[in-house]
């Protein structure tokens, strides 16, 4: 571990304790929220520190996540720190403002507890719900466990408030299995968190009487695509600034983020991507595989917008079969997601690993230690055979 | 009560070069109400012509702040950026007073903005809601809302052969809004100035939520002459199909009474959306719109101690 | 980045301030909405009593009030729709509505 520039806590946190300690040490000017499982928590403590007089907080209890979204794009625009949480169908009901805050350009932090969409109705863990987001114009940070659950949810206010990003970000934890799971995470102190995060520097603020503006004018032929276009801009500055964030960051806490953990993928002849709690398993089945002498490695996505395609190549570029598992099915009749980035992400380089997709974990079935050590000897058999004649496989549910 | 010359001096916050078609009744409204006004004031627009109109990029016709983002959630919209007001001043980081305003038609109103505007006057935001109320969404063309009174033709509810118009009776929606215990609640019209400009006047000052609903005639989609707009509104109030009055914290007080309560027939016959309803076999839902108005009006009278 | 867009200025992507913001507030008196009109108002100054209703009732506040009275009417706005002339009292009628063709007096 790197040096730390603080002497941090040791607490034993679920994932929604760790955010909303981070929120509380973030300290935002206003928080706009609707309680919805599994992120409930989250919001049920940020509550108390407002009741205990713990944050300086305006704390909007909205009627619903559309509003929550609406409440938090006014108070951004006015010129206000803001964040939110949600989940699942909350986070479906915001579809529509989540397109607006990224064209408002406003630094929202949204910490989402992910957690299956309907029908049928669920409560437990897929990414359906962030993975639909992804075109959103919103950052994603994935996160493995309730630690980087906290630290991510920190970096987050300084990505998006950058300069040159001015972007909300969404910082995502697998609900229940991270959640609601005790782990022992080292936290900053309060001072470090906020001078971390450093003050709000609005831009174009609503309450400025001497420079009114308009948001949300009507922009037709003319300047849309220019307005869109400025928001592509925006993401593609992003990853430069999500790399030096995170490198200050591990300044301060010895915890150094990237965006992506790339574990044994130098010399693997077989990779598995993942996102969320499941990449901790698959780095333990690599690592157990490479005691009986298979080269395996796995690539644990943290950022997955603004997607580092270039890096992301580079790191999968010499494995022969490349895995991906999809913790969302895309209902393309072509797999998940993920699994359409990644094969993106390798089209152009000359020689080019063979990738197929597991969904897996709709719902939040479960997946075992064998269920990825199956993946592995599927990919080993695909090498073998040198040809994918299956590229989608659903793994772990009857027929 | 201000006279207009006094009036005349404050700034004016809607510019002419809006979009909004010769004659429409909203830009009256909002010119009206924000001259009651002598602070900084931000202000949210449900998406509707209003809207549309007053700001086409590179264009705003807004000399306050003012923020669109969505149709259904001007009233969550404002309340985000009152609480960052709130939260803002608290800190010291917002030198002088602000006031919020939101504005929105009887579609983000009525009908698909209802949530978030009984959510925000529920929390106790302080800011005004202005409801200009054209009786159908016109920004679409002329469809029906939940606020097009019985009978009125529009896209959705064409007098065909077999249906006459829209069937059943508007939403009270002021109504509504006063059974929210809010600190004040009215209704007004842009023909009676001095009473709309006095009551928005008392909804800014009110600590908390106030939601004033305006009558707002949309010439293309009723049907009359654009000159006619403010008589229209006038025909309103006098028939009682629009009466003046207030809820201040809760209580109800009638603020116009006409000397004569004219027929309501003389609002209709104005108005092309009602042609139909003087066909000899429509004859009965003239009626029945006399004996709704004729409720409606003792119900308010009663409330107000007035009998 | 607050350079001045308009008619004879339409911003590119890297120019436009971020997030379609508008910054120069009431640049919309810069559109002008003043040739939709058909009909025009002629104002006559010898029969205007300044009850400034025509004022108050303007859709478009295209009629300008100075020091508490009318002084002119902002032709590059008024789209004609006629309110102001419907409204004058009917013992004044100082407005009335000309068609624009037959307007002689080019303002």
């Amino acid at each position: 571990m790197a040096v730390q520039a603080v002497t941090q806590q040791k607490l034993a946190l679920t994932g929604n304790e760790a955010v909303a300690m981070a929120m509380k040490q973030i300290n935002p000017d206003v928080v706009a929220a609707y309680p919805i499982t599994p992120q409930t928590d989250i919001v049920q403590y940020f509550s108390t520190f407002v009741a205990d007089g713990k944050v300086k907080t305006e704390f909007v209890t909205v009627e619903s996540e559309h509003s929550a979204m609406s409440a938090c794009v006014g108070s951004c625009a006015a010129g206000a720190r803001t964040m939110t949480a949600t989940s699942s169908q909350g986070l479906a009901l915001m579809w529509e403002m989540l397109y607006i805050a990224a064209g408002f350009r406003l630094p929202i932090v949204m910490p989402v507890v992910n957690r299956a969409l309907s029908a049928p109705i669920n409560i437990h863990c897929d990414h359906s719900d962030s993975m639909g987001a992804r075109d959103s114009g919103w950052i994603q940070l994935y996160s493995e466990n309730a630690q980087e659950a906290y630290d991510n949810t920190i970096q987050a206010v300084r990505i998006a408030e950058h300069a040159d990003v001015r972007l909300p970000v969404m910082v995502c934890q697998d609900g229940f299995v991270i959640s609601h799971s005790l782990m022992n995470l080292e936290v900053l102190p309060d001072e470090a968190v906020a001078s971390f995060v450093g003050e709000f520097a609005p831009r174009y603020p609503l309450l400025d009487a001497e420079h009114p503006v308009t948001y949300g004018a009507l922009a037709l032929q003319d300047s849309y695509f220019e307005a869109r276009r400025q928001i592509a801009d925006a993401m593609s500055r992003a990853p430069a600034v999500i790399l030096e964030v995170g490198k200050e960051y591990g300044r301060l806490s010895g915890r150094e983020y990237g965006f992506f953990e790339a574990h044994r993928l130098e010399d693997a002849e077989v990779a598995v991507v993942a996102i969320g709690s499941a990449a901790g398993s698959a780095k333990a089945v690599a690592d157990s595989l490479r005691g009986q002498g298979i080269k395996a490695g796995v690539l644990k996505v943290r950022v997955f917008r603004p997607w580092p395609w270039r890096e992301i190549g580079d790191a999968l570029g010499s494995a022969r079969v490349v895995g991906v598992m999809d913790r969302a099915d895309g209902l393309s009749n072509l797999g998940g997601p993920l699994f359409g980035d990644i094969r993106s992400a390798l089209y152009d380089r000359t020689r080019r690993p063979l990738v197929v997709d597991y969904i897996y974990g709709l719902g939040g079935r479960d997946v075992s230690l064998e269920d990825i050590e199956g993946v592995f000897r599927d990919l080993l058999r695909i090498k073998d055979e040198g040809r994918v004649t299956e590229p989608v496989t659903y793994l772990g549910v009857r027929e | 009560m201000p006279s207009l010359k006094e009036l005349s001096r404050q700034p004016e916050l809607l510019t002419g070069g809006h979009r909004l078609c010769a004659g429409c009744g909203a830009p009256i409204v909002v010119r009206q109400a924000l001259k009651a006004l002598d602070v900084p004031l931000v202000a949210a627009n449900a998406t509707g012509c209003l809207e549309v109109a007053t700001a086409i990029y590179p264009y705003t016709a807004w000399r306050c702040s003012w923020i669109h983002s969505a149709f259904e959630n001007a009233a969550a919209t404002i309340s985000g950026v009152e609480a960052a007001y709130r939260s803002l001043k608290r800190q010291g980081k917002v030198p002088g007073e602000f006031r919020f305003v939101a504005f929105g038609g009887d579609g983000g109103t009525f009908d698909i903005g209802f949530q978030s505007l009984s959510g925000a006057a529920e929390r106790g935001h302080r800011f005004v809601y202005v409801c200009y109320d054209n009786e159908a969404y016109m920004n679409t063309g002329i469809q029906r809302s939940s606020a097009t009174p019985l009978g009125a033709e529009t896209t959705t509810t064409p007098a065909g052969e077999v249906i006459p118009g829209k069937r059943g009776h508007r939403k009270d929606l002021t109504a509504i809004m006063a059974a929210h215990d809010i600190p004040y609640v009215a209704q007004v019209s842009p023909s009676h100035w001095n009473d709309l400009v006095t009551k928005m006047k008392k909804a800014f000052d009110a600590e908390g939520p106030a939601f004033i609903n305006a009558i707002a005639p949309c010439p293309r989609g009723w049907r009359h002459d654009g000159s006619l707009t403010i008589e229209v509104t006038r025909v309103a109030v006098e028939t009682c199909y629009w009466p003046l009055y207030e809820v201040d914290h809760g209580k109800w007080r009638l603020t116009y009474k006409p000397r004569q309560k004219k027929p309501v027939e003389e609002w209709l016959k104005m108005q092309g959306r009602f042609r139909h309803l003087f066909r000899p076999e429509n004859r009965h839902l003239i009626d029945e719109i006399q004996a709704h108005v004729d409720r409606k009006w003792e119900e308010l009278l009663r409330r107000c101690g007035e009998i | 980045m607050n350079k001045e867009p308009g008619p004879d200025r339409i911003l590119g992507w890297k120019e436009m301030p971020t997030g379609a913001v508008i910054t120069q507030a009431g640049n919309a008196t810069r559109y002008q909405t003043g040739d939709w009109r058909s009909l025009r108002p002629e104002w006559s100054q010898e029969k205007c009593i300044q009850c400034l209703l025509c004022w108050v009732f303007c859709p478009d506040g295209a009629i300008i009030v100075k020091d508490g009275k009318i002084a002119e009417f902002d032709f590059e706005h008024c789209k004609g729709c006629g309110i102001c002339a419907q409204e004058c009292p009917p013992k004044v009628k100082a407005i009335k509505m000309v068609p624009e063709e037959e307007v002689t007096e080019v303002k």
